[in-house]
């Protein structure tokens, strides 16, 4: 059938620049370019382009130029180009419409309309070069009160302890599982978490296990309803527990790794046979009410013999609040809430656009319940989806998350453009692909370095901006909602944010 | 702060030193432990299991137990030595051996929902019924089941590389047994049907792609998903029906030889990838 669709992106090539070198075409594996050698030419297949910039970055005359066409449909507020060319689309194939990535509709985005505070005059403000400053971050259930008795060489803390991490830094990088993203991508997400000190979250497709010595003490790992690679050593082989119920992304569906990425090193990390689909339920086939996921907690803690916390993913929805807090009463210790414009591998745009709520608002929705209630102490609360810089996950700090889950990110600075085309498994970056030609492009040296510089600036950001409120500790920060303020934000917004407006 | 709901913890709270429990209710000769489980909580039995186990039993007897659940899972051992057997009387509860590793579970009375749940290794055997999500993606070892199991059996269960998981269900399944059923053996055996009644499950093998099921006894064809095909058994599966039906009934005394006179049916997937074409690229 002859496609009705228009080429997304243009390609334009400065022919006095251009010098045959070929890079462009070697490094698309969309097949945009060729060349005719007869000719001397190089044609381009723009309707191939997804527009992820690699030909372009990697163009030694720097000679192309690659933008989003600029011939359109005639422009149409309620028909706009993507709608049509969705429905196109679907008239040819018949199918669901995939994307990768994060929600990219223009809703609100709170972060930008929360603002921080400074000290002025009244309280100093604090340099963190000079001056102590604690980013450090712990995971996991807080008893209710300490109690502590004198003894002969100091104190005696009677208390039991429930277990918890301690990271350097509230930063953590969040779930993306090997088949999703490359085997480098994903070493180097370990490897960056090792030198940090931090976690990175192995997803759900398990963890290799000639890694899991080696960086099972920085790892997360989840169980989710498809079970990949989930037995008692990959459990054991941990810091944190997670029980995925669902994905900001796509909340509500399961997952599918088609069956053609399930290679031979996919296969024995997910414990399945080469070839075959991967299907995560979209339920946990175990779990259909909070009454069954506490007996899963309780599972993965006998599993654990509990040693570790357990943690509970959910993708920011309606009721958000009241399903965390029979979370926490369920026994998990930590929360995750994944809001709206967190990232995926691959999702059904319907799913993807219009399903969930913005994490800024679930987030404080749920620390305030959580308060109320009077068990915030109980659970540790990870906010995800959509923190774009140091600015938005120390907002998400002071809206009373403890740490903070960087997904999409970590994969920009490893050298992701957001084309969204990670489902076709045909990633020019190296990263959400396996194909062996393209993987190679990773190197995961590089890419470690990558990330760890990330972070370390990040956090360099959060001390800065913490020594300026005149805070010395991000445990002072924490729901500490006196520190923002809301602009350009109606009264119900604030409300549920519980933030003042700026002036107030 | 005012508190408007009052917080219980089911699992943790009142729970008794292992110390204390070791003295008052197990009792450990040579290599075999005896648990007294009456009125102990989950934890307390599985407390007192694991520290026979350290203590070096390899056989565990748990009398009158009465709902306790995830018996044998936190016998994990990192170094893959010493299984163990573990034998309760009667009524173990919920995930009982959910993450499984090796070890060995004889159950004498009826077993709940999540019997051999995400189960890498071993064996149980369950000398009375099962409850629902029996064997659910359970990737390894034997589960064997005298009489019925609740719905969804077998659902995404796997197998990989040597470990091929393998359900024996003696009597018959309630709806979406084998569902997303992605590798493994499952046998049906039927007992305890009239002659000619169907089976109870309907959505048999929805969405299955890997893995069998041998089916004796009655199935309309309504009561299979669509995702499935029925294949005659050729000689290889009638090997591997034989091993399985004469290990169940060596557990539970019957005659294998009654067993296998009877017409059985194979289950197989249509496709590997039965969702492979729903979506636009």
């Amino acid at each position: 059938m002859y496609s009705f669709q228009l080429p997304e992106f243009m390609i334009e090539r400065a022919a006095d620049r251009c010098i045959r070198c070929r890079v462009c075409e070697r490094q698309c594996a969309n097949q945009v370019y060729s060349y005719d050698a007869e000719l001397d030419r190089m044609f381009i297949e723009e309707k191939n382009c997804v527009g992820c910039q690699r030909c372009v970055v990697l163009c030694p005359t720097l000679a192309l130029n690659v933008r989003p066409r600029t011939s359109d449909y005639r422009p149409n507020a309620s028909w706009t180009r993507d709608k049509m060319q969705n429905l196109k689309k679907q008239a040819e194939t018949g199918g669901v419409i995939l994307t990768g990535s994060g929600n990219d509709k223009p809703c609100r985005i709170y972060w930008d309309h929360l603002v921080l505070n400074a000290s002025q005059v009244t309280n100093p403000s604090i340099d963190p070069l000079r001056e102590p400053m604690e980013l450090k971050t712990y995971l996991g259930r807080k008893p209710d009160a300490v109690k502590i008795t004198r003894c002969a060489d100091g104190f005696d803390v009677e208390t039991e302890s429930f277990p918890n991490v301690a990271i350097p830094t509230p930063l953590v990088f969040s779930a993306m599982s090997y088949g999703a993203i490359s085997y480098q991508a994903y070493l180097s997400l370990a490897a960056a978490a090792k030198e940090l000190g931090t976690l990175f979250n192995t997803g759900e497709g398990g963890l290799p296990e000639h890694m899991r010595r080696e960086f099972g003490g920085n790892a997360i790992v989840q169980c989710a309803s498809g079970r990949f690679g989930v037995d008692a050593d990959y459990l054991n082989n941990s810091q944190i527990v997670e029980i995925k119920i669902g994905q900001g992304a796509k909340p509500g569906i399961g997952g599918h790794l088609p069956g053609e990425k399930v290679l031979a090193n996919i296969s024995e990390t997910r414990m399945i046979p080469i070839g075959t689909d991967a299907l995560s339920p979209a339920p946990q086939h175990d779990i259909y009410s909070i009454e069954d996921l506490s007996m899963l907690i309780y599972a993965l803690k006998e599993a654990t013999n509990y040693a570790k916390p357990v943690s509970v993913k959910i993708a920011a929805v309606h009721n958000v609040a009241a399903i965390a807090s029979g979370i926490v009463r369920a026994g998990a210790d930590i929360v995750a809430i994944d809001g709206f414009r967190g990232g995926t591998g691959a999702a059904p745009q319907a799913t993807r656009d219009n399903v969930g709520i913005p994490l800024e608002l679930a987030l404080a929705a749920v620390d305030k319940r959580l308060r109320e209630e009077g068990i915030r102490n109980k659970c540790s609360i990870m906010a995800a989806g959509g923190i774009r810089c140091s600015a938005d996950a120390i907002k998400a700090i002071a809206l009373g998350a403890d740490g903070v889950y960087v997904g999409t990110a970590a994969l920009i600075a490893m050298g992701c453009t957001l084309c969204q085309k990670c489902y076709t498994g045909k990633c020019n970056w190296g990263i959400t692909t396996q194909d062996p030609f393209l993987i190679k492009r990773l190197n995961p040296e590089l890419t470690t370095q990558r990330l760890v510089n990330l972070m370390r600036a990040w956090s360099h950001e959060i001390q800065e901006m913490l020594g300026g409120m005149g805070i010395n500790a991000i445990e002072s920060l924490r729901g500490n909602r006196d520190h923002l303020r809301g602009i350009g934000l109606e009264d119900w917004e604030l409300n549920v944010l519980g933030v003042k407006g700026a002036g107030e | 702060m005012q508190i408007k709901f009052g917080y219980r913890d089911n699992f943790l709270c009142e729970i008794r030193p292992t110390g204390v429990l070791c003295s008052e209710c197990m009792s450990i000769d040579a290599d075999k432990a005896v648990i007294e489980a009456r009125d102990l909580k989950h934890k307390e039995v599985n407390d007192l299991c694991r520290e026979a186990v350290l203590s070096g039993v390899s056989k565990i007897t748990i009398n009158n137990v009465f709902g306790q659940r995830y018996i044998g899972t936190r016998l994990y051992n990192p170094t893959g030595q010493h299984k163990v057997t573990i034998t309760i009387n009667n009524f173990p509860g919920n995930d009982l051996g959910i993450f499984l590793d090796g070890h060995r579970i004889i159950v004498n009375g009826n077993a709940q929902d999540g019997v051999g749940n995400t189960m890498n290794e071993g064996e149980i055997i369950v000398h009375g019924r099962a409850g629902d999500v029996a064997a659910m993606a359970m990737r390894g070892g034997k589960i064997f089941v005298r009489d019925n199991v609740g719905y969804r059996a077998a659902i995404h269960m796997k197998e990989y590389r040597d470990k091929l998981p393998v359900l024996v269900i003696g009597g018959t399944a309630q709806d979406f047994m084998g569902e997303y059923l992605a590798g493994g053996v499952v046998i049906m055996l039927g007992l305890g049907l009239k002659e000619n009644e169907p089976h109870r499950a309907n959505y048999i093998g929805t969405g299955m792609h890997g893995g069998v099921i041998y089916l004796r006894g009655h199935v309309e064809p309504h009561q299979l998903g669509k995702e499935v095909g029925v294949r005659e058994l050729d000689d290889h599966d009638w090997q591997v029906l034989q091993t399985h039906v004469y290990e169940y009934c060596q557990h539970f005394s019957k005659d294998p030889a009654e067993i296998l006179s009877s017409k059985f049916i194979k289950l197989l997937p249509v496709s590997k990838r039965p969702y492979g074409n729903i979506y636009a690229y």
